[in-house]
Order: C-alpha cells, then structure tokens, then sequence
C-alpha cells in the first residue's frame, strides 16, 4: 500500500514512553508523566510521513499483561484484536519498551507478538540506557524476535527519526497467531531470559542515583519527614509566591474598569461593564497566578518520579482509611481539580479501591476554592502573626486544606465499614527511575492547565457574571420603593427563597443566591458575590468587596461559609464526570448527598459554635 | 521461606509463586510481573509503618508490594556472601 492511512497503535508496559513517543510523532501535547496510569483512555493523532502518507497514531494505556485486571489493560487488549467498538483493528502495532528494564517489557513484546498482528519494537530511553553502560545487539534481538527494532529517544526532538522512516516504509509481515494458554505464558519468561543473555549486556541492574535516593526518600524517618516538608513548602509557596501577584492583576483590572469606562454615561450598561465584567472577572482572573504556582509544583513532581515514592510511604496509612496507596497520586491531582484527579483513578486497577478514591476525591481542596477562601479569609481573618513565625491567614488557609483531608480520611473509613466485601484488593505498584523534570514539559503543562482556566473564564464565568447582574438589577424597584432597589429583583427573591434552607447556617440571602452560580464553578461566588452588592449599592467594586463583606456579614456567618465551601457537593463537572466515570447515577446521588449533608452540619456547627464565642 | 520473612536489604532467589486461593489473580499478576522459579530478589525498603509495604526490587524493576502479597511468593535465601 502507497498511499492512503496507515493506522498505527502505541502499546507498551505502563511509564515506558509511549506518550512522550505519541507527542513527537504527532506534535501533540498529551499529558505526560513519570508514573504508571498517566493516559487511561485512547487518545488519537495523526501526521504526515515523508513519503506523503498519512499516519494515524493511537495512544493506548499502558499494560503489563492480557490478562487484564483493570479497564485501560482491558481496553488496550480490545483495541489491538479489533474487538473495541467502533475502531478497525490496526495496520501495525509499535509495541514501545523501556531499554533500561527490558526484563519486565519483553515479556510483554512477546505477549503482543502472540496476537499475529504486524508489530515494530521501538527500544525507547536509549540515552538512559547508554547512560548506565547498557548494551544492546539490537540486529540480534531484532532476528531472534522477528521483528523490527528500532531505538528511539521520545523526549528528544530527533529521537523519534528512526522510527518514522520505518512505520512509513513496507509494513512488516505478522507473526504467526498463537493460542493464550497458561503453559505457553509461563513459558514466556524463559524467552525473556534467553533473549537478554544473547543480546544484552548491563554492568549493573539499577541506576546508582535511584538507589542512593531512595535510601533517603523511602527512609522510614526521613522519607515521611521529607514528603511532610515537600507538601508543605508547596502549600507556602502558593500563598507567598502566588498571592502577590494576584493582588498585582485585581489592583490592575479595577484600574483598568474605571478608564474604560469612564465615557459612558451612569446607568445599568456602565454597572455591567465596571462592575460585573471588570470586577468580576479582574477578581477571579486575579488567581491565575495562584492556580499557576500550584500547578508547578504538581507538575514538577510528577515528572521527577517522586509520587510514587510517596504513595509507597502512605499505603499502609491510606489503606487503614479503606483507601489504597495508589489513591494519593489521584487525590494530590485533586488539589489542582477534582476533574483530573477523578479520572485519574483509572489507574487504581481494583474497583472498590476505585471507588472508594471518586467518592472523597471532591473534598481535596481544589483549585477553584481558593479564590472563595482567599477572598473570605482576606477580609475576615486579621494579617496577626501567630508564634512569630505563623501568618494567622496562612494558618487558616492550610486549617481549610486540612479540613479537607480529614473529612476524606473519615469518610473513606465509613465507606470501609460500610461495605460487605472484605476480600483482599491488591497494591502490586512500580516505581519508576527518576527523572530531571524537563522544562519543555512542565512548561506545556503550564500553559494548557492556565488556557483550561481562561477559557472557563471566558465562557462559564462570563455568562453567569453577566445573569448574576441581571438578576440583580432587573426588576427595577417599583415607585415609592424604600429598601435598595436589589431587594426587588430577581437576585433579592431567589436568595430570600433560599435563604430559608441556609439561614440555620448563617448565610444571608447574598450568600445564599451566590451559591447558585458557585454550584456551576466555584469561583465564580466570587464574582456572584461583587455583583449583587456593587448592584445593591453598598459601595463594592473589585478591591472594594473584601471591606463590603467585613460590613455586611459577622465572622460567624464568614467562617461557616468557608466551611461549606470545604465540604459542599459543588460544581456541576464533577459530578458530571463521577457519573461519566463510574456509568451510575447512584453514585452521583451518594456523592452529592454525603457531601451536602457533611458540609450542612459542618457549617451549622461552626456557625453555632462561632457565635457563640464571639 | 516466604519473601514478606525476608529482613530489609536481603536477597533471594524465587523459587515459586502460591495461590492464596483457587485461581487467585494476584498470585497470576505476579508470576506476570516475573516473579517465577530462578529469579533473584531483593528487599531494598520497608514501609514506615508496620513495615508494610515491601519494596522488592527483581531484575531491573522495583515493585511495592503489601505483606500479604508478598506472602504468596515462595524464596530460598541466597547463601553467598
């Protein structure tokens, strides 16, 4: 075949390169990380070859074996045997293999060559595998395989030639199908074995650098005094690093409000315009900074293979809580956004463990309630020094981030008690090598994580700041009107109405009808909240709202809804995503349901309790 | 003896992977992983509380597996050395 599409599946053992590989082929920008389970569904790219036929590449997830015992193996199995609905089985199979830890990946080329589908074996991490002295009669391996093999370097730019001329010459002929029987994969080891001592030479089985790191990182003392340090810095640096210049960007958009509008005359237009666009949107946009400086951290950390030390370190903690130490890679995403910490459980292989991970994934501080809770602390909470050291707002801030890991750790063990089976559910984890984070990749990651957010501001935030201050100020007061013409709106009846439900806790009705659009992203009750009273006239306009709540509110009714914020079942993707993840609106409706009545007596409680003592 | 016996920075050698119980999934993801007859082991580290879970380095790789997992692989203690 000259022309016309080739389609070409990646396949692999888990954190073998495989998107990296997808990503030079395609230009593509598929999230890449160094642990195992980063790409949980089949993700798609194309390109041109040099000889003018078009390539469709399919990235898989990774697998150890078929006999799949987690969805993405199950689904990499499908796709390779023509079996996944709606995709043709495909014209060659890259089967990609980590060089430096050819003893686990080969057992898995053979597995795939049993299929009798075409395949190539791209040998990737070969400057790594140089690097440690190993040596490799690749035309050997090649002959006793039967099959091509390539090297590749997926995270150099050049590194990929080697295999784009061969996928684009003559598809090779398939091997022979071989029946899956348990003597013949039992044998396939003693292949392995035999394969490695004819073709390849190691001076040493690991690199020195992961064994002298891991005497540290996986220290029963150390290493957990060392994971303890690295969160916290984390959390300081958001706060030191990132709250600065969101002051910078809020400070410039009020500015920026006030001179772009200052020729149009008073009235409704010029309120949207000031305070609704400019103050809402300079308020929220104001965090990117912060959301920025998280997400760094989180990134730099995926990359260098260090997650799944900590998960090591935390198993036998998160397994006392019904959960596994698998959970902590998802839950840590979870503190950027609940959407791809949720998705990221597809690499806990077991179900219930799965699960179990969705259910509390939501409580995790995302980064869509830092603004609310920066916002509130901000205007409540006093800039005090607390043992010299300790900035109070700071102590609140992680308060509210601790608040969120307790609450899952106690709602993991109920579901642990809750449950009939109490079969035992597997860890069986890789630890991979690690690996200097290259600044290529986390700055892509940066700039995709800051665009997911701008465009949310664009679209979501936009809309619902411009219905907020609709309803706000429309209906106008009737003549001979006496309260703020607010009252009369739309905004005034929706928020009375709820009220009735939210009062116990404290909120007023602002509060209350904020919660609304809090309910679509949480950030935006920030923006909600700028509206309704910059509308009802109490003098609030961008940097003017923390001082408008300090006015309108007690420190009762702030705290509780900073509460709420931490536990409430709040933005509608992720329920969507539970749903679309778990395929069973039972477990959306146990999702919202926990958390609405956790986060109702929680913010009861608390406001209660405050106003009590103050 | 059973790998999980083994004290930290031993090696070993497998000797063979038993079922917990009748067509124990486990036991077979093991034995894919490479955990089969000849195959040397060793305990690089432990877990920080209740030395749990194992991390058992074979050939290149390293795994992190819980005491009872590990409890299903059967080891002769090397004697060199």
């Amino acid at each position: 075949m000259s022309t016309g599409t080739v389609r070409i599946a990646l396949v692999g053992n888990p954190n073998c390169g495989k998107t990296a590989l997808f990503n030079q082929l395609t230009g593509g920008r598929q999230k890449v990380a160094n642990y195992a389970g980063v790409t949980v569904e089949r993700k798609e790219g194309r390109f041109s070859a040099p000889s003018g036929r078009v390539l469709q590449v399919l990235d898989l997830p990774g697998t150890y074996s078929f006999d799949a015992t987690s969805p993405d193996e199950q689904i990499t199995r499908d796709v390779l045997e023509g079996n996944y609905p709606g995709e043709a089985a495909p014209d060659l199979v890259v089967c990609v293999a980590d060089a430096t830890n050819l003893r686990l990946h080969l057992r898995f080329v053979l597995e795939v060559k049993r299929l009798g589908r075409p395949v190539v074996l791209a040998l990737n991490m070969m400057d790594a595998a140089r690097r440690r002295g190993i040596v490799i009669d690749v035309a050997e391996l090649s002959r006793r395989l039967g099959m091509p093999v390539v090297e590749t370097v997926a995270v150099k730019r050049d590194g990929v030639k080697a295999l784009i001329d061969r996928v684009d010459g003559e598809i090779p002929e398939a091997p022979p199908a071989l029946p899956d029987d348990p003597a013949s994969r039992a044998d396939l080891h003693a292949q392995v074995r035999e394969l490695l001592a004819a073709t390849v030479t190691m001076p040493r089985a690991t690199a020195e650098l992961d064994d002298a790191l891991d005497r540290w990182a996986l220290h029963p003392v150390f290493g957990l005094a060392i994971l303890a340090v690295v969160m916290f810095l984390i959390f300081q640096a958001v706060y030191a690093a990132g709250k600065p210049m969101s002051d910078l960007i809020g400070a410039g958009f009020g500015w920026l409000g006030e001179h772009a509008t200052a020729w149009m005359p008073a009235g409704p237009l010029q309120s949207l315009l000031v305070d609704g666009v400019f103050g809402g949107i300079g308020t929220v946009i104001g965090f990117l900074p912060v959301i920025l400086v998280l997400f760094f951290f989180i990134l730099v950390l995926e990359e260098s293979g260090y997650l799944p030390r900590a998960a090591f370190l935390l198993d036998r903690l998160m397994v006392s809580v019904g959960l596994t130490g698998r959970s902590f890679i998802p839950l840590l995403s979870s503190f950027a956004c609940a959407i791809p910490g949720i998705m990221g459980t597809r690499s806990i292989t077991d179900p219930r463990d799965r699960l179990a991970t969705i259910l509390v994934a939501p409580l995790m501080t995302c980064s869509a309630r830092l603004p609310v809770y920066a916002l509130l602390i901000g205007a409540f909470i006093p800039t005090r020094r607390v043992l010299g050291i300790f900035n109070m707002q700071g102590l609140v801030l992680f308060a509210l981030y601790a608040a969120g890991v307790i609450g899952a750790m106690a709602v993991g063990w109920v579901i642990k008690k809750m449950r009939r089976d109490r079969s035992e559910h597997a860890l069986l984890m890789e630890l991979p090598s690690y690996r200097l984070p290259k600044v290529r990749d986390v700055a892509i990651g940066l700039w995709e994580r800051g665009m997911i957010f701008l465009k949310r501001l664009t679209g979501v935030i936009l809309g619902l700041t411009v219905l907020m201050w609709f309803l706000s100020t429309f209906p106008a007061a009737p003549a001979g009107a006496t309260g703020p013409a607010i009252d009369y709106s739309f905004a005034g009846y929706i928020g009375r109405g709820l009220q009735v439900i939210f009062a116990p806790l404290g909120f007023n009705w602002q509060m209350s009808v904020s919660l609304i659009p809090a309910f679509a992203a949480r950030e935006t009750a920030v923006a909600a909240l700028a509206t309704v009273y910059a509308v009802g006239g109490d003098g609030a306009d961008g940097a003017g709202l923390a001082q408008a709540l300090a006015a309108n509110f007690s420190l009762a009714s702030a705290l509780s809804l900073l509460v709420w914020f931490a536990f409430a079942p709040q933005c509608m993707s992720t329920l969507a995503v539970i749903r679309r993840e778990t395929n069973s609106w039972r477990n959306v409706g146990i999702s919202f349901g926990y958390m609405f009545v956790v986060a109702y007596v929680a913010s009861f409680l608390t406001y209660q309790i405050a106003s009590w003592l103050t | 003896m059973r790998l999980s016996d083994l004290p930290k920075g031993a090696t070993a050698v497998v000797d063979r992977v038993d079922d917990a119980h009748a067509s124990d999934p486990i036991a077979q993801r093991l034995r894919d992983l490479g955990f089969v007859a000849g195959e040397p082991v060793r305990v690089v580290a432990l877990g920080p509380l209740g030395a749990d879970p194992l991390l058992i380095q074979i050939g290149s790789t390293r795994f992190a597996l819980r005491r009872n997992e590990a409890a299903r692989v059967m080891v002769r203690p090397e004697m060199t050395a």
